[in-house]
């Protein structure tokens, strides 16, 4: 165990670290401001001032009406509000749309409503895990509530061709939902061009706070609420306001609108710099997603004869932080949904290694990762009865 | 996932890995399909063939696998090593689990088939050497669970 050594953490599709930024943010909003926002003192009415400044950055963020805007605790919060929601707000549409990819945060929900009438239908995807639209036609008919197709994948990063989506949709008379939970602050998501109609997004992916998000719903959409309760968040989101996380979230929104590009291209740089190195010096590899239209800090692939968890576990003996889509690290029996609906046998899915990059990393992250890789899939092959030299 | 200081030993470490060209008994558990594969290889000696008197001389193995697994693997080979085919054969995988100083719940099935392997392995052994009447009546691989 090399003991000491700095962490190199490239798991940041899980959760990326609190900017210092947001940090400060958040700070005066646990004890200095600790009004309650629905008070009339001015202690409640600072608090309040708080919230509504982090609903207009992070309707500035997605090119949207405050009063759009609606805080949550996260992502698995705004996908279930959004389909639990808008399904039980009405009875005429019975049906469910949903890619084969999502994350569970949306698959559950849909396969909850199941017991109250609904059909889930999920859209397979192609080996790069683009929605297939032949499919997604196919299935829309006037029975179709809601269509709901993530931007980018969580795990291997694939973008969706949102608009495409989200007119197909439309022309149906259904809803289009996007789980933008993966680039909401990363990459440029305009509600309006895109023609979304709800979207969930997650600050603790983009450097805020563990426990806030938000879900986007446009104006005149019927959606129930989960939590019922106070008049809190236009009466769909009961509970005391978390003051602290949401003003952080908007922080958060506010240096990703502002520094988007110029991260975008530099953490490019770096998952390209990995993903070259990685194949100048490991054989029998295979890139997981979408060749271009993909997040730029996600690299995703796998590596044949050797298992993910045994991968990870080395890795983190030098102090390097990756996630991989084999069994072992899901708490299943089974591999990646994702990397299973793209294709992958399961072999391959088992031998997933998935390194997501963010704001904090460097050059010398991705050399040190570069450096030990290829050492530890060979001890690890030399140990493969799959392996043969 | 939280291995014990053992577990993490053991796959950092194996011991015994690798393979033995003309082997008295191989035997196989898993597949790739579940993540977990391992094949034990055996020498015995005397190649007797009362499994009271025949012996583990040498084991090797190789391990496709998470971190359990080829700890497991790694683990069952120590504990194999020099025993008869007996008590090789009343060896249970809680015993190995136990030498680990425990495994996570999720790994106590799929992973855990070091034991296992190495009964195939004497199975094969005992087949070869016509005693069926005891291979026969080894358990073997465990099922997998879907
Ligand atoms: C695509 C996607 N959707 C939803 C979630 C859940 O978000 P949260 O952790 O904020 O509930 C995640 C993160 O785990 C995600 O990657």
């Amino acid at each position: 165990m090399k003991n000491g050594a700095r962490q190199i953490y490239l798991d940041n599709n899980a959760t990326t670290p609190v900017d210092p930024r947001v940090f400060e943010t958040m700070r005066p909003y646990f004890s200095e401001i600790a009004g309650n926002p629905s008070s009339i003192h001015s202690a409640g009415q600072q608090a309040r001032r708080a919230i509504e400044e982090a609903r207009a950055r992070t309707a500035a963020l997605l090119g949207c009406r405050v009063e759009e805007i609606y805080f949550t605790s996260g992502g698995t919060e705004s996908n279930n509000i959004t389909i639990k929601g808008t399904a039980l707000a009405q009875d005429k549409r019975k049906k469910i749309i949903a890619s084969a990819i999502e994350h569970h945060a949306v698959l559950e929900p849909c396969i909850y409503l199941r017991r109250f009438g609904f059909e889930l239908v999920k859209i397979p995807v192609d080996q790069h895990g683009t929605v297939d639209l032949d499919s997604l036609g196919r299935a829309l008919d006037d029975n179709a509530l809601l269509v709901s197709v993530m931007h980018a994948n969580n795990e291997v990063g694939t973008i969706q061709p949102i608009q495409e989506i989200s007119k197909l949709a439309h022309q149906h008379g259904a809803l289009f939902h996007t789980d933008a939970v993966q680039t909401a602050g990363k990459i440029p998501v305009d509600v309006q061009a895109m023609g979304i109609d709800m979207l969930s997004l997650s600050g603790h992916k983009f450097y805020g706070p563990k426990g806030a998000g938000a879900l986007f719903a446009r104006r005149g959409i019927r959606f129930d609420p989960l939590v019922h309760g106070g008049h809190h968040e236009r009466n769909k989101r009961a509970g005391t306001e978390n003051v602290p996380g949401i003003a952080g979230l908007g922080k958060a929104c506010e240096i990703a609108a502002s520094d988007m590009a110029e991260e975008e291209l530099r953490i490019r740089g770096l998952r390209d710099r990995l993903w070259q190195g990685i194949q100048g010096a490991i054989t029998e590899i295979r890139l997981n997603g979408h060749p271009d239209q993909r997040l730029s800090g996600t690299l995703n692939f796998s590596v044949r004869y050797v298992e993910g968890e045994s991968m990870l576990l080395k890795l983190d003996q030098e102090q390097i932080c990756a996630s991989s889509g084999s069994a072992c690290t899901s708490g299943s029996l089974e591999p990646s949904h994702v990397l299973l609906a793209m294709g992958l046998p399961h072999d391959l899915a088992h031998g997933s290694l998935r390194f997501s990059l963010g704001r904090f990393n460097t050059e010398a992250d991705i050399d040190r990762v570069i450096e030990v890789l290829p050492s530890i899939v060979d001890q690890l092959r030399a140990i493969s009865p799959l392996y043969k030299k | 996932m939280q291995y014990s200081e053992k577990v993490m030993d053991h796959f950092m470490n194996p011991r015994n890995v690798g393979e033995i060209e003309k082997a008295d008994g191989v035997g196989t558990c898993g597949n790739p399909v579940c993540g977990d594969l391992m094949t034990f290889y055996i020498k015995v000696e005397p190649r007797n063939h009362d499994p009271h008197l025949a012996r583990i001389a040498e084991i090797r193995f190789k391990t496709f696998g998470c971190g359990a697994a080829i700890a497991v693997a790694s683990m069952a080979s120590e504990m194999a090593q020099g025993k008869t085919l007996s008590e090789v054969i009343a060896m249970s995988r809680d015993d190995v689990a136990c030498q680990l100083d425990g495994l996570p719940p999720a790994k106590m099935h799929c992973s855990n088939m070091g034991v296992q392997a190495i009964q195939e392995a004497i199975k094969d052994y005992l087949t070869k050497t016509g005693r069926h009447d005891i291979a026969s009546t080894i358990k073997g691989c465990p099922r997998a669970v879907h």
